[in-house]
């Protein structure tokens, strides 16, 4: 965390963003981002409500392609290859790009198929194999022994902090590159939070993570790097902690020590 | 002092709206009762095992209703089997696909119409296209009518409980790299099951007594039949036929015939009613 930034400058990018516009119909979100997601790091996204900071999540895995008249500009490069590209197939992104919600959302099946039921679509696994995945998928999300004894309930049936876990459980058990988080504990109690919060400090082993936030105290717990967002536009990237110790914008100072937001 | 008087006031137009109410649901309700209980009345004293396992007698001679039964098994058979799959597709491409489509709003415009549209207007329809090119009445053209008139209630189903299944999942599913239809039959439908379950079981209760439709395409018949391209009996056809009889045997028969397509719809929708309920439980 403490690390100069020379050596930081020399962190490989997962994923470079330059010169990204998204617009809502005609109205434009987000302006001329630029910045990078360094590989193996936890890259926090803080600021105001509407500040564009889950839009800009949502483009890294094109999830926004859903919706119609909601288009990005600019250049975000995964691995060196831009995905904004059109010949880009999202759902070949999107298993590379894991992504979990807000609102836990876990499928209308068993804890078993929610997590079984992805690792068929990329593939091609026997019986065993599969047991193996789910297990190890639930353990690292740290759910394992909660539900080992009841793999065949519904999803729906487990408590929020539970379901939220079994998403996670659920992304990572496809082994994407990229694990985005969006506000992942907001709808949660205090403890499922910092169970959250150690399960993102663990995979950063293993993911390049980035998380959107509204708890400042949440982004500098788990992130290595922090982005200060402010009306559609990045108002400071930088370290983690230089971002709280040390902010260089004016705004970001302000937003820190709470003065708006 | 004023006070009073005007909570006074409201609570005399409370006590006299309430009566109203109560009033009507209880007159709703009066004619309800006596339309069931004349039918199980009249319908009841009727049933036996011959109902089911004999065929509509002669005039004058006992028999039951083996060949209506069947026949309208096997008529509304073929109209769910070939209107529910249409209809789930339809519904899926307006809720899933298209949902801000041209052609989606025009559909929903016209299956707004089919599904109020009067059921002898279909049963005309399917004379003219089928009866006509064919040359005679097939069980195959009542089939097809009862499939028009299933369509449209579970275009409209389909496409509500679809339309109910929140977005955020649609998201989610997709964020693991399902491609549309997969997240569709994968979490959606299954989302959506229960509603769309319930949508087709109505559609059933609602084409089992359609009689109107099958006056000119399935026609009837006396006699047991399992012959597609041939005429075939169905339950609301013998009613209205024996019904309008003289004889006290075909309107004994009529009763109970009329007595067991109530039982039946009001199974199927009991059925619907608890598939419902347990799948919004889930």
């Amino acid at each position: 965390m403490n690390a100069p930034m020379v050596e930081a400058k020399a962190l490989a990018k997962k994923i470079a963003v330059s010169n990204l516009e998204f617009y809502y119909g005609d109205s434009k979100a987000l302006k001329s981002i630029n910045l990078p997601l360094y590989e193996k790091k936890v890259t926090a996204f803080i600021g105001p409500s509407g500040c564009g900071k889950s839009t800009l999540l949502r483009i890294f895995n094109r999830i926004y392609d859903l919706y119609p008249r909601q288009r990005a500009e600019g250049e975000v490069l995964l691995d060196g290859k831009n995905i904004l590209d059109p010949s880009v197939d999202v759902n070949l992104l999107r298993s590379r790009v894991g992504m979990v919600f807000q609102k836990p959302t876990p499928f209308p099946m068993s804890i078993y198929e929610n997590i079984a039921f992805g690792l068929r679509l990329y593939e091609k696994l026997g019986r065993s194999e599969i047991d193996a995945r789910v297990e190890a998928a639930l353990s690292r999300a740290a759910l394992w022994t909660e539900v080992k004894d009841k793999l065949n309930a519904s999803g729906l049936s487990l408590s929020g902090g539970q379901q939220q876990r079994l998403c996670i459980a659920r992304t990572i058990a496809v082994q994407p590159e990229v694990v985005l988080l969006d506000e992942p504990a907001s709808a949660l109690d205090p403890i499922s939070t910092s169970k959250i919060e150690e399960l993102i400090d663990e995979l950063k082993a293993d993911y390049t993570i980035a998380i959107v936030t509204h708890n400042m105290q949440q982004a500098a717990r788990v992130s290595d790097y922090t982005a200060f967002m402010y009306l559609g536009e990045l108002v400071e990237f930088d370290e983690t902690s230089r971002i709280f110790t040390a902010p260089r914008d004016q705004r970001t100072q302000d937003y820190i020590t709470g003065r708006f937001g | 002092m004023t006070d009073k008087s005007l909570y006074a006031g409201r609570r005399r137009r409370d006590i006299i709206f309430r009566g109203l109410s109560i009033g009507a649901t209880a007159f709703g309700l009066v004619w309800l009762a006596l339309i069931l209980g004349t039918l199980f009345w009249e319908g009841a004293s009727g049933l036996n095992l011959a109902v089911f396992t004999e065929m509509t007698p002669p005039p004058g001679s006992a028999g039951g209703l083996l060949n209506a039964i069947v026949g309208s098994l096997i008529l509304t058979g073929i109209g769910v089997a070939v209107g529910t799959p249409i209809g789930i597709l339809a519904g899926t491409y307006m809720a899933e696909y298209g949902r801000r489509s041209r052609l989606t709003m025009v559909v929903r415009f016209i299956n707004d119409i089919l599904l109020s549209a009067p059921s002898i207007v279909v049963g005309l329809f399917v004379y003219e296209v089928m009866v006509v090119q064919m040359g005679h009445f097939s069980a195959w053209a009542g089939g097809v009518a009862l499939a028009i008139l299933v369509l449209p209630v579970v275009v409209r189903t389909t496409e509500d409980m679809l339309l109910l299944v929140p977005d955020s999942l649609r998201e989610a599913a997709s964020a693991i790299g399902m491609t549309r239809w997969v997240v569709i039959r994968g979490v959606t439908y299954r989302a959506a099951r229960a509603g769309i379950v319930t949508g087709v079981l109505l559609a059933i209760a609602r084409i089992s007594g359609e009689t109107a439709p099958l006056l000119f395409t399935a026609l009837n018949n006396q006699f047991f039949s399992l012959d597609l391209n041939a005429p075939m009996a169905s339950l609301p056809t013998i009613i209205f036929q024996f019904a309008l009889s003289p004889y006290d045997d075909w309107q004994q028969l009529a009763w109970t015939g009329a007595l067991i397509i109530t039982l039946a719809v009001l199974t199927l929708n009991i059925v619907a009613r608890v598939f419902s309920r347990s799948g919004s439980g889930q």
